[in-house]
C-alpha cells in the first residue's frame, strides 16, 4: 500500500505530500501521522502540499483533523506552499481551515514554527503561541 | 430559371449602380470609416450571392442552406461595422437601400404586368427583410463582444497588484466588488504573492463606493484564501460610512486586521516585519532637500 513519507527533522516532522491524495490515503497519512507524533513527541508538523493540485472538502477537514489532533498533543501544525487554485477552492467550499497555521513555503513554515517553540519555552506562556501574525522572516 | 433569378442576373450591373448610388446619395454616409471602392467592391459581393441564393428558388426559410454564403458575409460586414463604430442605422441602410434599388429596376422591367411586379417585389422584400434582421442581430452581437472585451479589460486594469515593499504587496480595489471581480482580484493577488513571496497583502477598498453583505463576505473570502496560502491581509481604506455600514449589517470583521488608510496599514506592514523607517538628516551637500 502506498504511504506519504514521513521525516523527522529535529523536534518536528515533515511531510511533503508530492501526489493528489485520494481519501484513503488521507485517512493513512493521518493516522501514521499522529502515531509518529505520539512516538517521536514532536513538537512542530509541518505538511507541504505545494504540489497538490486538487483539495476536496475530504482532504480539507483530514488536514482539520490533524491539525487538532496535534495541538492535543502538544504540537503545533504548519501547513505550507498552498496553490493558489487550492487555496480559492478550500474558500469557495467555506474551509478556511482554522486552527492550522500556513505559510508560503517550507523554509518560512519551518521559521514559524522554530518561532512557536522558542515562545512556548521561552515565556510558558501557552496562549502567545496562538499568534503567528508577529512572525520574522 | 425563373423570373426572380433571371431578373436579378441580368440587372445585376444596374442594381449595383443604383444601390452605390443611393448608399452615396446618403448624406449619413461615413466615408471617413470606408472608402467608395472597398463599398463597392463588399456590395458587389453580397449581390453576388444574393443572385446566387435566390436562385434555388427558395424565398421563405432564409436559414437554409443556399443562404449560408449571404448570411455570412452580412454578418462579417455587420460585426465589422459594429467593431468600427458604424451607428445602428447606418448598418441596416445599407440592407434596406439595396431593396429600394432592387424595386426601382423591376419597376422599370415590368412596368407592363403590375402582377408579376407585385409577386417579385414581395419575394425580394421579403428576403431582404430577413436579411436586415440578422443584419441587426449580428450587429448587436458585435456591439456586445465589444462591450464585454471592455468589460474584461476594465476588470483586468483595475485590480492591479503592486508591491510596495520587500514582502509586502497592496492592492487597491476601484469600483464595484462583485463576484466576478473578486474571482479576478483573489486569482491576481494569490498568484503573486506565490510570485514574490510576499507575506503580507493589503487590501485598499478606498476606492470602492459602496460594502454591502456580499461585497463584505467577498472580501472575508479573499483574506481566508490569502491566510491559507500562508500570507496575512490587512484591510485599509474603510471610510466612515463603510464602517458604519458594516457595524449596521452585524458583519463581523473581527479576525480581521482593518486601518482606516493605507498610510496606517503600511505602517502596520512594517510594523509585524519589524521594518523601520525614520527620517535621516541628510547633508546638505546632498542637494534635493527642500
Amino acid at each position: 500500500m502506498e504511504r506519504i513519507p514521513i521525516l523527522k527533522l529535529g523536534p518536528f516532522l515533515l511531510v511533503t505530500i508530492q501526489i493528489d491524495l485520494y481519501d484513503r490515503l488521507a485517512l493513512n497519512l493521518e493516522n501514521d501521522l499522529i502515531t509518529m507524533v505520539s512516538k517521536t513527541s514532536a513538537k512542530g508538523v509541518l505538511i507541504d502540499i505545494s504540489a497538490v493540485n486538487i483539495v476536496d472538502s475530504f482532504m480539507g477537514r483530514i488536514l482539520g483533523n490533524i491539525a487538532s489532533m496535534s495541538r492535543i498533543m502538544d504540537a503545533e501544525t504548519v501547513v505550507v506552499g498552498m496553490q493558489p487554485a487550492v487555496a480559492i477552492t478550500l474558500v469557495e467550499l467555506g474551509l478556511t481551515l482554522q486552527g492550522v497555521h500556513t505559510a508560503l513555503n517550507v523554509e518560512k513554515g519551518m521559521e514559524l514554527l522554530q518561532k512557536m517553540i522558542d515562545l512556548q519555552y521561552g515565556s510558558l506562556d501557552e496562549d502567545e503561541e496562538e499568534e503567528p501574525d508577529d512572525r520574522t522572516d | 430559371m425563373d423570373l426572380t433569378t433571371h431578373l436579378l442576373q441580368k440587372h445585376k450591373k444596374r442594381i449595383l449602380e443604383i444601390w452605390m448610388q443611393n448608399q452615396l446619395a446618403d448624406a449619413m454616409l461615413r466615408d471617413d470609416l470606408m472608402s467608395n471602392d472597398e463599398l463597392r467592391k463588399q456590395s458587389e459581393e453580397l449581390l453576388d450571392a444574393l443572385a446566387r441564393a435566390v436562385a434555388s428558388g427558395n424565398f421563405d426559410n432564409i436559414y437554409s442552406s443556399e443562404y449560408e454564403a449571404i448570411t455570412e458575409i452580412l454578418s462579417d460586414i455587420s460585426i465589422t461595422r459594429a467593431r468600427q463604430g458604424f451607428s445602428p442605422r447606418e448598418t441596416s441602410m445599407y440592407v434596406l437601400s439595396l431593396k429600394q434599388a432592387i424595386s426601382t429596376v423591376y419597376e422599370e422591367e415590368l412596368s407592363s404586368s403590375p402582377a408579376d411586379l407585385y409577386r417579385e417585389i414581395s419575394n425580394i422584400n421579403k428576403i431582404l427583410d430577413n436579411l436586415s434582421i440578422i443584419t441587426f442581430e449580428t450587429y448587436i452581437k458585435g456591439r456586445e463582444e465589444v462591450i464585454l472585451r471592455q468589460t474584461d479589460e476594465i476588470n483586468e486594469i483595475s485590480t492591479p497588484v503592486i508591491r510596495v515593499w520587500e514582502g509586502i504587496l497592496a492592492l487597491p480595489i476601484i469600483g464595484t466588488l462583485d463576484s466576478a471581480r473578486t474571482q479576478i482580484v483573489m486569482e491576481n493577488l494569490l498568484q503573486e504573492i506565490v510570485n514574490t513571496g510576499s507575506s503580507i497583502a493589503i487590501l485598499d477598498i478606498s476606492g470602492v463606493p459602496a460594502v454591502d453583505s456580499l461585497v463584505a463576505q467577498h472580501l472575508i473570502k479573499t483574506v481566508s484564501a490569502t491566510r491559507l496560502m500562508g500570507a496575512e491581509c490587512i484591510i485599509s481604506g474603510i471610510r466612515a460610512e463603510i464602517a458604519q455600514t458594516i457595524v449596521h449589517l452585524g458583519i463581523d470583521l473581527s479576525n480581521i486586521k482593518t486601518k482606516a488608510s493605507l498610510a496606517h496599514a503600511l505602517q502596520l506592514a512594517f510594523s509585524m516585519r519589524n521594518v523601520e523607517v525614520r527620517k535621516t538628516n541628510r547633508t546638505p551637500t546632498a542637494g534635493l532637500g527642500r
